[in-house]
């Protein structure tokens, strides 16, 4: 059996035929498939035996990977395509399977279209052809790709130059987008296209954006083959820049440096100033803590965190150290575990706006996985080194209680972080003499992955903030 | 001074340009012109419209605004203390040139970047005017890619997100140090902090208010970053290094590795060297190890600190961790296969997915897509044992290049 499949749409006439060819149960072997002009049939009106009616499943995978595999040259390919998807629909062979040759072949001409499309849309050179007087600007091309993608490839062009008609001619389709209706036809003597000013200008980029000092001819003829050359404007000063670029690159090399000319001074002079003032002040107190370099974490954070809050205040609160979100912003607590804080705050009747809250490490300590940094807990040195911090802000805000959150912030503090689930809810003495409440961290309360345990550290770590309050309150009373 | 051509200034800019590697035109916002409002589409993956013999690919019209620099950065073409020709295009030569090349197919849209001129605020403005008669008066829907500057006013970059799809920081060197050495008007942390300002911009853009109210997108591709490779004495696990932590600091879409490549009338402070392009490859495939493949920085480079120039990364770990293989096909984890040198993510990939049908054999790995000559050594599945392979003294130079007979003169 003869089946003449159509020069356009021959894929979707492919599709309905083998729908049909399956129902009445004709096995693959027993087709011949064309496309094109009927021809003399050496073997025709041999009855072929009949197979069991088959309705064509196929995963919705399998459909588009073999639409765009049946663009493909081979004239072999309806019939592949044919016996394959028999034998998909039969469960005979699985989707995707690569030890199956058929498969492996077919899905090895779908990549090869996919690429050829992608080079169309990339090799496409259009050239202006706007009539006088026309409202809407229109081009042409001729192109010539290896297998009849036409059809698949040029919506695309359509999707893109919405606003102007273009003509696509290859060997054997001619692409027509006018006033936004998009044809496909046979090609028929296409006519040569006029010059266009725009391909000198386009050259004089592509001369000068080439580097001579990084030549690498096999890179570039990997990805631009030689065979588009010739529809390519670009691609006659190819030779000329390979031949010329070893010497430009000894040039460059091999000439003396000139000196500064004169201008450099007058425009360096009015350059913006950065440096830093010389004394650490409240308002320099961020500047500063930016530029650190007391401790190797500034290199790797975004910025140092200051505390926020008033100065003097009679409590001060102090954390750990930023994270990923206080890193980002430059704001002590506004991350989960600051929300956790503001929450317990507010349960506590504690006002945030009172206190200066602050960490005891200014900069955020990471490792980074993907996209994504870990926490990681800031060594004894770290937190020696960032207290010469922590103490200015001490001197400025003369606490008489500070709430220190957490074993970094305790060790900070009083010289000790060990221990610390007994020692909450206790005050001690800090090394500089004032007052420490000491209590949990609130992001210790989000790691905690039993129910009942995260619930009772929630409520000590409330009634902790209470205390804080309640002196706050007696603080400010009288 | 005698006014330049367009064509005149076009070679001087893209001249000025070249040192970019960024090039990606991929992801982002779906948009076309199907209906005929405007003109271009974007969204898919990029396509590169032309290669230069540098084998570099030609996916956006890359230029300069202007190569005027109040800087002075010693690695840099466009230095205030270099003597190279200066030029400078007005917006409307800008969107005409962008226009006109898209029209043609020459490109997928436009890469912006500029020498610093009075100051970063000025320059910053001029380049969002750019990007924004290109979005509203032409109505073009094609990729735009702007450089930004560090120091340039909050509100600016907010406008310049809304009209790129992707913005740019370069870091330039791995190093603070270095950074403070050749570039001394430019801080590291300022350039971080400019990068975290990106980062939770774009994030703010991506939450719907509590009326289900998206804001506009902010730069829907994302943003990327530049390190020059080989100007300084930076070891290629620092230059990891730094790259894993901006990855995870600022969810970058890419870093891109340039290496040092000799510029017209050089800094004396930085002698020309031959580009260590082989060096940049190395990176490349470093920094594909850590993107795709789950590997940590501390991890590829060896103790030396240099990448290994005649294997590649991923070769090298596994000769360097041979107790780790043989890697058994049909049980190992996707993260192990992924270790093995030859297998990629695709093929790990339709390894999987045939494994939950039947036992692999080692003929079924070719149709897979393995790279059976580096994989050989490091697997083992029915059909196939690597034996003594592995304890071979001589594995390494089974794929390494031939040793060279060193020249007598």
């Amino acid at each position: 059996m003869r089946i003449c499949l159509p020069v356009l749409g021959s894929v979707a006439a492919w599709r309905q035929e083998a729908r049909r060819l399956a129902r009445a149960g004709i096995p693959s072997e027993a087709v011949l498939w064309q496309v094109g002009e009927d021809a003399a049939d050496l073997f025709a009106a041999e009855e072929a035996p009949r197979g069991p009616a088959t309705d064509l499943r196929l995963p919705r995978a399998a459909i588009a990977s073999m639409e765009t595999a049946l663009h493909h040259s081979d004239p072999e390919r309806f019939a592949r395509a044919y016996d394959l998807v028999l034998r998909l629909s039969q469960g005979r062979l699985r989707w995707g399977d690569r030890s199956d040759r058929a498969m492996a072949k077919l899905l090895a001409q779908e990549k090869a279209v996919r690429r050829d499309i992608h080079k169309m849309h990339a090799f496409v050179r259009f050239r202006e052809v706007t009539p006088e007087g026309a409202n809407r600007r229109a081009f042409a091309a001729w192109f010539e790709p290896e297998h009849p993608i036409t059809e698949a490839a040029v919506p695309f062009f359509a999707k893109r130059f919405g606003d102007m008609d273009w003509v696509i001619a290859t060997p054997l389709h001619t692409a027509r987008f006018v006033n936004g209706v998009l044809e496909v036809e046979e090609t028929r003597d296409p006519a040569p296209l006029p010059e266009d000013a725009g391909e000198e200008l386009w050259r004089t980029y592509y001369a000068h954006i080439f580097n001579p000092a990084r030549l690498m001819v096999s890179a570039m003829t990997s990805e631009m083959p030689r065979k588009y050359w010739k529809n390519l404007p670009e691609a006659r000063l190819i030779p000329e820049l390979i031949r010329t670029a070893p010497a430009r690159a000894e040039e460059m090399r091999a000439k003396l440096p000139t000196l500064p000319p004169p201008r450099v001074q007058a425009v360096q002079a009015r350059l913006p100033d950065h440096s830093l003032p010389q004394d650490v002040t409240p308002a320099s107190f961020k500047a500063h803590l930016d530029a650190c370099t007391r401790c190797p974490l500034g290199g790797c954070a975004t910025q140092g965190v200051a505390g926020e809050g008033p100065r003097p205040a009679a409590l001060m609160v102090v954390g750990e150290q930023p994270g990923d979100a206080e890193d980002l912003a430059g704001r002590p607590f506004v991350g989960p575990a600051g929300q956790m804080f503001d929450a317990c705050a507010a349960e506590a009747g504690l006002d945030r706006g009172r206190a200066y809250v602050t960490n005891a490490v200014k900069h955020f300590k990471f490792a980074p996985r993907g996209k994504r940094r870990l926490h990681q807990r800031p060594g004894a040195g770290e937190v020696m080194a960032c207290k010469w911090w922590l103490g200015l802000e001490r001197s400025w805000v003369q606490p008489r209680l500070t709430l220190a959150m957490g074993a970094t912030a305790a060790l900070a503090l009083t010289g000790s972080g060990e221990r610390l689930l007994q020692r909450r809810g206790t005050v001690e003495r800090a090394e500089d003499g004032g007052a420490v409440l000491l209590t949990l961290h609130p992001s210790y309360l989000l790691r905690l992955p039993d129910e009942a345990a995260a619930a009772r550290a929630r409520a000590e770590f409330t009634a902790d903030l209470a205390r804080a309050a309640d002196f706050l309150d007696q603080a400010h009373s009288p | 001074m005698v006014q330049r051509t367009l064509t005149e200034k076009l070679a001087i800019l893209a001249d000025a340009a070249k040192y970019d590697a960024s090039c990606a035109s991929s992801g982002g916002e779906k948009r076309g012109s199907r209906d005929g409002s405007g003109l271009g589409s974007s969204g898919g993956s990029g396509i590169c419209h032309a290669y230069a013999p540098d084998g570099r690919c030609i996916s956006l019209l890359k230029i300069l605004m202007t190569n005027f620099c109040i800087y002075d950065c010693a690695y840099c073409v466009n230095r205030v203390s270099s003597r190279v020709e200066r030029a400078r295009f007005s917006v409307e030569e800008v969107v005409k040139l962008t226009i006109e090349f898209y029209r043609r197919n020459y490109i997928e849209g436009l890469f912006l970047s500029s020498g610093i001129i009075r100051s970063p605020d000025d320059t910053m403005t001029e380049m969002v005017r750019i990007a924004r008669t290109l979005r509203q008066r032409e109505n073009f829907r094609g990729y735009i890619h702007l450089k930004t500057i560090p120091d340039a006013a909050p509100e600016l970059i907010e406008e310049a997100g809304l009209w790129a799809d992707r913005l740019s920081i370069n870091v330039e060197l791995p190093t603070e140090q270095a950074l403070s050495q050749f570039a001394p008007e430019k801080s590291a942390q300022r350039i971080r902090a400019a990068m975290g300002d990106v980062r939770q911009r774009r994030e703010a853009g991506r939450e719907a208010s509590f009326r289900g109210k998206r804001p506009p997108r902010f730069a829907p591709a994302g943003q990327s970053t530049q390190m020059i490779v080989g100007a300084d004495a930076a070891k290629d696990a620092q230059i990891l290094q730094s790259a894993s932590t901006l990855y995870a600091s600022y969810k970058l879409g890419r870093v891109y590795y340039s290496a040092f490549s000799p510029i017209p009338d050089a800094s004396k402070a930085l002698p020309l060297i031959k580009p260590p392009l082989m060096r940049e490859h190395r990176l490349y495939q470093a920094d594909w190890l850590m993107r795709f493949y789950g590997f940590q920085a501390a991890e590829i480079a060896p103790p030396s600190g240099m990448l290994d120039l005649e294997v590649d990364p991923k070769l090298a770990w596994a000769l360097a961790h041979r107790d780790q293989f043989p890697v058994e096909v049909n049980r190992a984890s996707r993260e192990m296969l992924l270790r093995v040198p030859g297998f990629g993510t695709r093929s790990v990939d339709r390894m999987l997915a045939a494994r939950r049908h039947r036992t692999l054999r080692y003929e079924d790995l070719l149709p897979l897509g393995c790279v059976l000559k580096h994989a050989r050594p490091f697997i083992s599945l029915p059909g196939w044992s690597p034996r003594g392979m592995l304890d071979d003294a001589g594995l390494r130079a089974r794929f390494a290049p031939p040793p060279k007979q060193l020249s007598l003169f």
